[in-house]
């Protein structure tokens, strides 16, 4: 009995024990190994024993390294951008979609394919409709009788040429989460203000956005996270470049880490850039809390109307 | 999973629209599908015929690009290829070869722990949920630094496949545990109670009671974790070696050279595209479960 009893006891630490091991092996160790190297002067070479204790150097050396700022600068230019542009073109197609069509679920599948293709493969197809020479866009320019446009080699250019991939690729994302949150709306609500003689516009804007905004919130959210992991697109497009123009941080961090092999710097970056995410998350989940206290007050409001 | 429940029943038939909705569903499905059917008829072609400019559509597609990758895989020997570089072909079997085997051991590993987490009351879902959104937060790149010195120094699994596949699980495993953790949940706990009374034990129960009821819960894991695995180049480019690099690291490289064979790389990107394109088709329902669970739902 008693031992029957003990094995019970254990069977749930030998279903999570595999897990735990592996997080802890290979996530939390590495993520608390890189806030312990960004305090080295450290190169690949070298065994981290025996790299040196340089305290806050490498932090401080960033915060006055011209191309860290700039690079910074430029990832908060680009996730912003594409965020804002994203949201509101995905908002948009799904406040147009939403009604009751064949082939929906056709075109949902049509949109996700953008967003389960290798970013390599994403960057690889752009870079090539972006080619001075063969690639669509200048083609078809060329032929209308316009100007090519220097799309991956004028620093402005690029950051558009980026942005638009961007785009393409993950508007489906919030178009997606935005026609699920709108399907799942209260019915009830819809049909009392149409009842009442709402248009269209006032619907959207009066009872489909403010009910939407708790879940637009976080869908705002897991794309502005993402967007501050977008690298490898970049990578192929541009590889930063020209300049600095497009060399977002995840960029410079892995250049760092490579080119320069300035491990302790790259370490350094790495945690500049997990607070601002951890900062945009923790300021992002607060502003959500209230939002939906809100939004559950408004739909009672509405539901007793 | 109702969010996509159409209108009830009686709103069955579906409503006429005017031609200017039907033209922009048709522009926003060439605006997606575009740049995939770009890269596909670029992949039929041979270079001479991307560069030329007089080019047009009418050009027979040809399949040489294609043996050209997989020259080292086929059972014969394409006439066109001069020298047959082998990159290609054996990055496709270590993607093949990392990618499911880290899936399947996300899979089992997640499985036992979402199961541990819902019957056993260890951590609420706030816990689980909170981490899995944390590690979204953390970007590959930084990871690269701490996995490339452990890996390298400490581990000894730089250039293995154990220790990309090891990176690979643990990057999955907090969303994988969190998305099963909600289908789990809604397993009977009758049903389970029904099998230990036939004197099942706790990994009986689990394997033949459990697994089979989440098998939609499962599909979506899957789809999600190979993707990554499939997908992923910064970290393989740092870990592996020459013989165990995976298909993005080899696409990398090959355009860092001055010329590009468009033809080639793009039949290679088309290689790399495809089994997500057919994951897509079998299972979007589960992949928008699975990718709106976390907003919508809560």
């Amino acid at each position: 009995m008693q031992s029957s009893f003990n094995t019970n006891r254990l069977i749930p630490y030998f279903f999570l024990a595999p897990a735990l091991i592996i997080l802890g092996v290979a996530l939390l160790y590495p993520i608390g190994y890189m806030i312990y190297a960004s305090f080295l002067d450290w190169n690949p070479s070298q065994r981290i024993g025996e790299a040196d204790w340089v305290g806050l150097r490498n932090y401080t050396f960033l915060l006055h390294d011209a191309s860290f700022r700039e690079s910074f600068f430029v990832t908060l230019k680009f996730a912003s951008i594409v965020v804002i542009l994203e949201m509101i073109i995905g908002v948009g197609l799904a406040l147009l979609l939403d009604r009751n069509i064949r082939g929906m679920s056709a075109l949902r599948t049509i949109f996700i394919l953008p967003m389960m293709i290798a970013p390599i493969v994403v960057g690889l197809m752009w870079r090539y409709m972006y080619h001075p020479t063969v690639g669509i866009f200048n083609r078809t320019l060329k032929d209308w009788g316009f100007e090519a446009i220097p799309w991956l080699s004028d620093s402005w250019w690029s950051l558009v040429s980026v942005i638009i991939a961007d785009i393409w690729q993950w508007t489906p994302f919030i178009f997606i989460l935005s026609l699920a949150a709108l399907q799942s709306l209260p019915r009830s609500a819809l049909e009392a203000s149409r009842i009442d003689g709402a248009t269209g516009w006032q619907q959207i804007f009066y009872i489909k956005l403010p009910l939407m905004m708790p879940v637009l919130i976080v869908t705002a959210l897991l794309r502005l996270i993402d967007a501050f992991k977008v690298l490898e697109v970049i990578l192929v497009l541009t590889n930063g470049g020209p300049g600095l123009s497009t060399e977002i941080l995840s960029l410079r961090i892995s250049r760092t880490a490579s080119e320069f092999r300035e491990l302790g710097v790259a370490a350094a970056m790495s945690n500049y850039l997990l607070i601002l995410l951890f900062v945009l998350t923790v300021a992002m989940f607060l502003y959500n809390k209230v939002v939906e206290k809100h939004a559950i007050k408004q739909q009672a409001k509405t539901e007793e109307a | 999973m109702g969010f996509f429940s159409q209108k009830p029943a009686h709103n069955n038939q579906t409503e006429k629209q005017n031609p200017a909705f039907y033209a922009l569903v048709f522009v926003l499905i060439i605006m997606a599908l575009g740049p995939i059917v770009l890269m596909l008829s670029t992949s039929l072609r041979l270079n001479v015929d991307i560069m030329n400019d007089s080019a047009s559509w009418l050009i027979m597609p040809t399949l040489r690009n294609y043996e050209t990758v997989l020259c080292n895989a086929l059972w014969y020997t394409p006439e066109h290829v001069d020298y047959c570089n082998p990159t290609f072909g054996r990055a496709l079997g270590n993607s093949l070869i990392v990618s499911l085997i880290s899936t399947i051991i996300t899979l089992i590993v997640g499985c036992m722990a979402a199961y541990a987490l819902v019957r056993f009351r260890f951590m609420g879902r706030g816990v689980v949920s909170m981490s899995t959104l944390m590690m979204r937060m953390v970007p590959p790149a930084v990871l690269l630094v701490p996995v490339f010195g452990i890996w390298t120094f400490q581990y000894g699994l730089d250039g293995s496949y154990s220790g990309i596949i090891l990176v690979y699980v643990a990057m999955n495993l907090p969303f994988v545990i969190w998305i099963l953790q909600s289908f789990i949940v809604q397993v009977p706990i009758q049903l389970e109670e029904a099998a230990k009374m036939d004197g099942a034990n706790a990994l009986q129960t689990f394997f033949l009671v459990v697994l089979p009821v989440i098998k939609p819960g499962l599909a979506a894991a899957s789809i999600f974790t190979f993707r990554i695995a499939w997908n992923e180049f910064l970290l393989a480019n740092a870990l592996l070696d020459r013989n165990t690099r995976t298909v993005p690291v080899t696409i990398v490289n090959s355009i860092t050279e001055h010329d590009i064979d468009w033809g080639v790389i793009m039949a290679t990107g088309m290689l790399l595209a495809v089994p997500p394109i057919i994951f897509t088709f079998i299972a979007s329902k589960q992949i928008i479960t699975g990718m709106t669970a976390g907003a919508v739902k809560g």
